[in-house]
Formats: structure tokens, C-alpha cells, sequence
């Protein structure tokens, strides 16, 4: 076949020139999409989804089971839940737990910001950070509870002590490699721009690292709340005020089911909002704004 | 275009006045993790007010450190540099920069906040002054539509007119840019290489403007510093101030071009020769 072929011979063919006047044949060039893919297209709605899809499972395999003492249905435990809030203790519990995790929480976001600035500004601080995150960061903050109790006795002070240990290392590492990975034209733009120093730190290092500053946020946040849980579930006995965690071991005693499960409810409705409602909108105002994460 | 004209009106009006910057002998290192590099050695030249300075060489002779240094972003080992007669110790917004790439521009704020933000930082102005100021310059650069746009909305010559427009906004002493065009495609970097000479002709700032392609240094330029690569030697010093965007494909353009092009080429030879003496 080879030796038979002719070369490719393209036929030379007429030029053409087409003016182009207006968009009229072509329409818009951007239409709008129709209400149900807009829809689909909202992240909350398709989380709500979905809720509704797993709560409806929960709810037909509790009634097949009927056995509310170990695995009450989701009516039972929603009865429960507006119960514990409308008469019981569930709403003093839940502020109890979330004024001592913003207390944690602040203060252990305040000595990550003292941390990670003392490491961008000199070679031993980031030496000496690195080498405290690679420690501090593998040990389960729960691990340092029996500690805490010794050294502050029972309540509030040990549990935020080992909040801040919870948050202070993931908001550290985060920042301080978001801090690392600004590209070095920023860096040479902002000090173009005439910033130094802090104001170097402010004005330029945090908003260009701001979405690994928020990854540590909300790590810390989640590392957090399953520490104070599980840290009240310990000892929460002993304070005179008991916390959400206290409030599932109570019940758990007095064999209440649907009211520990309501607890747990609680803890998973806050660990949602905080996630989907709180950071999202952080996330919708800054990073996603900014073109800096999709 | 009237660039020729006015070029060398430039000159003879300059002559008499002192340079505006002057690179005396400068000699630039540079660690990487297993070399001490030479960047460039013992370059000097001055540049005067309103000139178009372009330094001109092949990847290697160490242009875009020698604008670093200009910017003060690394000291000289040898040599000494002045603007104005004040020694270059550190980045300041006398000479501000246009970068090559586009994350150059602050991703958080709008295209009126990046240009008025060098503003803001020095207190050269109050707010809505500052405002005032940038609109002023967003129009020059014909952007006056996507002021509240943020720059990752915008094509890569958008960003680059920002970051001229937010570098002219502080009005410098000496407009640094770093090969500013290189990462557009042709007929934007065409486009944009005419909208600076037309804004050139507007505004009358002094310029250093680093670029690997001879066309673009003949474009841009109305003196052209060429160097040598691997270290940075002042190879030529060449006037191009009566040539201009108009000028392209003409005798006079294809001739320096040539000339240019000539001195680059040895020099690849030289090296090619002699490659242990290429490297420092």
C-alpha cells in the first residue's frame, strides 16, 4: 500500500472574510441555568439532602428493631431532645460547654498567633516551633487530662487547659506552612508595597495564608469539641455545673437512652453548625471570594 | 507615534543634568543550596529621568537580579548603587515594581484596593483621596470597569495593567519591570507593549525594563543595555530612542536588530567554546 500512495496534495481553496456585525443568530452568549440545577448548585441544600435521607433511614431501622432501651428511633430521641431543652438541663449544659471551649478556644488561638509570629521573624522560633508541633501535635490532648487535674484540680481551668493543647498545635503548623508557602512575589510585592514587620505579618502573610490559617481553625475547632466531650464525660461528675458531656453520662446511668441520644444530637447539631453555617460563611466572605479556594 | 521626536529631545534636555541612578561596577551573588552563584559581575550604567532603559540578555546574565538588587532586594557584594544620590539599601516604594508573574496583585482585595494599597501603607494619602488617585490611573490603563472585580476574575493582561497601574500610582522615581509581559500570549504582550509607550507618552516616568527578546527591548526601549551571560557582563550600551511600535519591519529596526542579535550570538559561541570558564 505504501509504495502505491500518492504524497497528500491539500487542494488550494478560495479565501474567506466574514464581517461580523452583530451577536443577533448567536443570542446571549451567557444564559442563565434553569431553577433546579441553581438549586442543586447551593451547598446546603444538597447537605439537607442528604439529613434527610439518613434521618429517614435511622427512623425505619429503629421501628424494625423496636428496641428503644439500646437504639431508640429518631422521634424518640427528637421527643427527648425537645424535652431535655424545653424543661431539662440541655440548654445550661450546652452554654456551659461552649463558654469554657471559647475560653479554650481564644486562648489557644492567641499563643498560636504569638507562636507562629515569633517563627516567621526569626530561625530558632521556627526551630523551636516545628520541633514543639512535631511533639505536641501526635499526643491526644485527652492523654494530658489526668495531668491537668493535678496540676489545676477538677473543673473549668483543666478543661481548658487541654482545649488550648487541642487547638494551640493544628493552628500553629497550619499558619506557620501557610505562612511558608506565600509565593516569593507576594512576599517581594508586599515589601515593594513598603510593609515591614508586623505589619508585613498583618497586612500581608495572614490574608495570603489565610485558607491554611483556616484549615487549622477549623481542625482545631473539631480536635476541641471532642476533647471537651470526651474530657467531661471523665470528670464532669465532680463540677457543680456539668457540660453536654456530663449530661450523656447521666443519662446514660439512669438508663435514659433517647435522652443520650439527644445529647449526642446536640453535639453533632453544634459540631454541624459550626462547620457548615460558621466556617462556611467565613469561607464564602474571604477564601472563596478571593478566587483562593474553590 | 511622536516617540522618536521626543526621545531625543529627552536626551539633549537630559544631558546636562546628573544620571538618575547610577549602577557603579556592581558585582551580585547569589546562594542556591549547593553553589555561591555570580549573577552579575562588575556591571555598571546610569540611567537618567525619563529614559526608557531596557536590559537587555539571554536567560542567565543575571538581568532580573540586577533589577532585584535596584529594588533592594539583595545587596551588592561589590559596587555601590544610587538613586537620586542616595545609596539603594532597601525595598522601597521609590521604586516600585512590576513583577512577571500575576500573583503579583494581593488575591483579597479589588482591583481599586491592590492600586491603592501602596498608598494606603506609606499614608501618602487619605482614603478618598487615594481612591480618587487610583481611579485616575485605572482609567489610563483602561480598567475603569473592573474596579471592584477581584484579579483572579481578571486575563493575565489585566493583571499586569494593575500592577502598572498601582506601581505609576505611587509615582517613583524609577518604574523597575521584570520582564512583565513574558508569561502573555503575542498579541496581548503586542498590545500591551503599545499601550505602555502611549502611556509613556502620557505620564513621562523613567523606566528599567528587563527583557529576554531583542523586538521587545527595540519596542520598549530608548537605551538598551545588553549583557552577557554566566556571570552578567555589560556586553553594549545601544540607543534605541528613535525607534517605536511604528517603526517595526523598517531598515533602521531590522539593522539593530541584527547588530543586537550579533553580539548575543557571539557571545553563545564564547561560551559554547570555553565551557569551564561558562560557569562560576
Amino acid at each position: 500500500m505504501s509504495e502505491l500512495t500518492i504524497p497528500l496534495a491539500p487542494p488550494v481553496r478560495p479565501e474567506r472574510v466574514v464581517h461580523l456585525d452583530t451577536l443577533g443568530a448567536v443570542g446571549d452568549a451567557a444564559r442563565p441555568l434553569g431553577p433546579i440545577e441553581r438549586l442543586a448548585n447551593i451547598t446546603m441544600v444538597r447537605r439537607l439532602a442528604v439529613l434527610v435521607v439518613l434521618g429517614t433511614a435511622w427512623e425505619i431501622y429503629a421501628r424494625i428493631i423496636a428496641n428503644p432501651l439500646l437504639f431508640p428511633s429518631l422521634s424518640d430521641t427528637l421527643e427527648a431532645f425537645w424535652d431535655a431543652a424545653a424543661r431539662g438541663p440541655l440548654i445550661d449544659r450546652t452554654l456551659t460547654s461552649l463558654g469554657v471551649l471559647a475560653a479554650g478556644y481564644s486562648i489557644g488561638l492567641a499563643l498560636a498567633a504569638l507562636f507562629t509570629t515569633i517563627a516567621v521573624s526569626t530561625r530558632v522560633g521556627t526551630d523551636l516551633l516545628s520541633t514543639l508541633t512535631a511533639m505536641f501535635n501526635p499526643l491526644p490532648a485527652i492523654a494530658l487530662l489526668p495531668l491537668a487535674l493535678l496540676w489545676f484540680g477538677l473543673g473549668a481551668k483543666s478543661l481548658i487547659f487541654v482545649i488550648v493543647h487541642s487547638v494551640l498545635w493544628a493552628v500553629a503548623l497550619n499558619t506557620h506552612s501557610g505562612f511558608m508557602s506565600v509565593s516569593p512575589t507576594l512576599r517581594m510585592a508586599g515589601q515593594n508595597c513598603g510593609l515591614s514587620g508586623l505589619s508585613y505579618v498583618i497586612l500581608l502573610l495572614v490574608p495570603a495564608a489565610f485558607p491554611s490559617i483556616l484549615t487549622g481553625l477549623k481542625i482545631g475547632w473539631a480536635f476541641a469539641w471532642r476533647t471537651l466531650i470526651a474530657a467531661e464525660l471523665v470528670f464532669g461528675a465532680s463540677s457543680r455545673s456539668g457540660g453536654l458531656g456530663w449530661f450523656i453520662f447521666e443519662n446514660r446511668n439512669q438508663l435514659e437512652t433517647p435522652s443520650v441520644f439527644a445529647g449526642l444530637l446536640t453535639v453533632i447539631l453544634i459540631g454541624l453548625t459550626v462547620e457548615s453555617v460558621i466556617f462556611r460563611s467565613i469561607e464564602n466572605i474571604t477564601v472563596r471570594r478571593w478566587g483562593m479556594q474553590s | 507615534m511622536t516617540t522618536g521626536d521626543s526621545g531625543v529631545e529627552e536626551r539633549s534636555r537630559t544631558s546636562a543634568v546628573a544620571p538618575l541612578l547610577v549602577v557603579d561596577d556592581v558585582t551580585l551573588q547569589y546562594k542556591t543550596a549547593e553553589h555561591l552563584v555570580t549573577a552579575t559581575w562588575r556591571v555598571g550604567f546610569e540611567v537618567f529621568a525619563g529614559e526608557r532603559f531596557v536590559v537587555l540578555g539571554p536567560s542567565g546574565c543575571g538581568k532580573s537580579t540586577l533589577l532585584k538588587a535596584v529594588a533592594g532586594f539583595m545587596a551588592p557584594v561589590e559596587g555601590a548603587m544610587r538613586l537620586a544620590g542616595r545609596p539603594i539599601q532597601r525595598p522601597g516604594s521609590d521604586r516600585m515594581m512590576v513583577f512577571q508573574e500575576f500573583d503579583q496583585l494581593l488575591p483579597w482585595k479589588t482591583v481599586l484596593g491592590n492600586v491603592t494599597f501602596p498608598l494606603l501603607v506609606n499614608r501618602r494619602m487619605p482614603r478618598a483621596e487615594a481612591k480618587q488617585h487610583a481611579r485616575e490611573l485605572l482609567a489610563k490603563v483602561n480598567l475603569t470597569r473592573f474596579e471592584h472585580v477581584f484579579p483572579h476574575m481578571l486575563s493575565g493582561g489585566m493583571k499586569q495593567r494593575v500592577a502598572i497601574a498601582r506601581a505609576l500610582a505611587m509615582e517613583p522615581k524609577v518604574l523597575l519591570m521584570d520582564e512583565p509581559f513574558a508569561a502573555l500570549d503575542a498579541l496581548t504582550r503586542r498590545k500591551m507593549q503599545e499601550e505602555l509607550i502611549t502611556l509613556w507618552d502620557e505620564v513621562r516616568f523613567t523606566v528599567i525594563f528587563v527583557t529576554h527578546s531583542i523586538e521587545e527591548a527595540l519596542l520598549i526601549g530608548s537605551r538598551i543595555l545588553v549583557l552577557s551571560p554566566h556571570p552578567g557582563r555589560v556586553k553594549a550600551e545601544l540607543n534605541a530612542h528613535h525607534l517605536g511600535p511604528a517603526d517595526l519591519g523598517t531598515p533602521a529596526f531590522e539593522e539593530l536588530h541584527r547588530r543586537i542579535h550579533d553580539l548575543l550570538f557571539a557571545d553563545r559561541i564564547e561560551t559554547e567554546l570555553a565551557p569551564e570558564t561558562g560557569h562560576v
